[in-house]
């Protein structure tokens, strides 16, 4: 793996160390904000957003930031980025910075964001680590996508946003324990299909 | 009455693990033993009330007279991590043994979600079971500090009923026979959705 290309570094986040599948990181968005497809989506692509900008960032600076000190000096460079993306999305999808609510906020304490900031983005170049933020951010927003368009297909009866179905459908699936059993057997599932392969 | 309506609101009917997706990651990683979860939600609580009351002074008395609210997330974070360090510190001094029992436990609770969910939360939302006078004489909905630090008290108790609930049921999964692609995180998942929906049962109560 140390020679890998940058495609493979895309890659092996989205399947191999796919970070909600396989690393069971995050876990708290994946079930909070994937009410449908669109939801799942929009938190996936922010989250994709500042794990980006952080391991970039993080990348570059890494050098100068005293070994001690470094998980707080993280801390800050990411909260920065989520300060940023939440006004953004606050001033140009102000419908999904409502229902992504208190999630954006927590994106900081997000282990995905800092566990790639320590076990990548502190020892690898800056273009890697980009490749690597953006491998793991899509990665993250397959499986998000992937969970709330289940649990729309199932809860609400229809698929981003589009009804196929007349009426409602089963709501606990909307609702949180539909997340569980979701991301449960999604998780399952996956495990069989890279297990053969 | 107000303080019943806190607890009963946080511990059941929307319980921050099982009804608002906080603390997920610990949830399932710190839940395999009953009295390693128990001294999990002694951290939480623990941390939690001091992190509710610094960062509730921190945000009404600070960043909302200077205009600096755009400041809350980063500010937030660097007081629940500098408290999280420091709370590590004190215990080390004052009380070994229980050092002892938390010690590992707390450098967990900075990149816990509840702390700053439940600290985001106190001071943006607005709880209709409360209403407060303001100094201008107008009812305002959002919690005054008592009120604040006992509803951090009472979500961390609902984080200790849930995980401590949780675990009881991992200890005797693990005894069981679990086919293969479900050991493991996923079954852990299809059982935490299925408490979930027994909690569901108190949804519309407060």
């Amino acid at each position: 793996m140390e020679k890998s290309s940058k495609l493979g570094l895309i890659l092996d986040g989205i399947v191999k160390n796919n970070p909600t599948f396989v690393l069971v990181l995050g876990m708290c968005p994946t079930l909070g904000t994937t009410t449908s497809a669109l939801n799942g989506f929009g938190m996936g692509v922010a989250t994709m957003c500042v794990l980006n900008l952080s391991n970039i960032a993080i990348s570059a600076v890494a050098r100068f930031i005293p070994d001690k000190v470094r998980i707080p000096s993280y801390i800050v460079i990411i909260a920065t980025f989520v300060t940023l993306v939440q006004f953004l999305l606050q001033a140009y999808v102000p419908s999904l910075y409502e229902t992504l609510g208190l999630f954006i906020p927590l994106i900081v304490v997000n282990c995905i964001v800092l566990g790639r900031a320590e076990a990548f983005a502190n020892k690898h170049s800056v273009i890697d680590s980009a490749c690597d933020g953006l491998g793991t951010g899509l990665g993250f927003t397959i499986a998000l996508t992937a969970v709330g368009l289940v649990r729309e297909i199932l809860g609400s009866g229809s698929a981003f946003g589009w009804h196929f179905m007349k009426g409602d459908g089963m709501l606990a699936f909307v609702l949180a324990p539909g997340a569980f059993l979701v991301l449960g057997y999604l998780m399952v599932l996956f495990r069989k299909l890279t297990d053969k392969a | 009455m107000v303080y019943f309506l806190i607890l009963f609101s946080a511990v059941f009917v929307n319980n921050v693990v099982l009804a608002q997706f906080l603390g997920i990651c610990p949830f399932l990683g710190v839940s395999k033993r009953v009295n390693t979860a128990v001294g999990m939600s002694a951290a939480v609580m623990f941390v939690m009330a001091l992190a509710t009351l610094a960062t509730y002074l921190l945000q009404n008395y600070v960043l909302v007279p200077l205009h600096l609210e755009f400041l809350q997330t980063i500010s937030f974070i660097l007081v629940i991590a500098a408290l999280v360090q420091m709370v590590e510190i004190v215990i080390k001094k004052i009380s070994p043994p229980l050092y002892q029992a938390l010690g590992i436990f707390l450098p967990l609770i900075t990149t816990n979600c509840v702390v700053l969910g439940v600290a985001i939360q106190v001071v943006a939302n607005e709880f209709g079971f409360i209403n407060n006078v303001d100094a201008m004489g107008n009812v305002t909905h959002m919690m005054n500090l008592a009120q604040a630090v006992v509803f951090a008290v009472c979500n961390a108790l609902g984080y200790g009923v849930a995980l401590i609930l949780f675990s009881g049921i991992r200890e005797q999964l693990e005894l069981s026979d679990v086919p293969r692609p479900f050991q493991g995180v996923p079954i852990a998942l299809i059982t935490a959705g299925i408490m979930a929906m027994a909690f569901m049962g108190f949804s519309g109560m407060v």
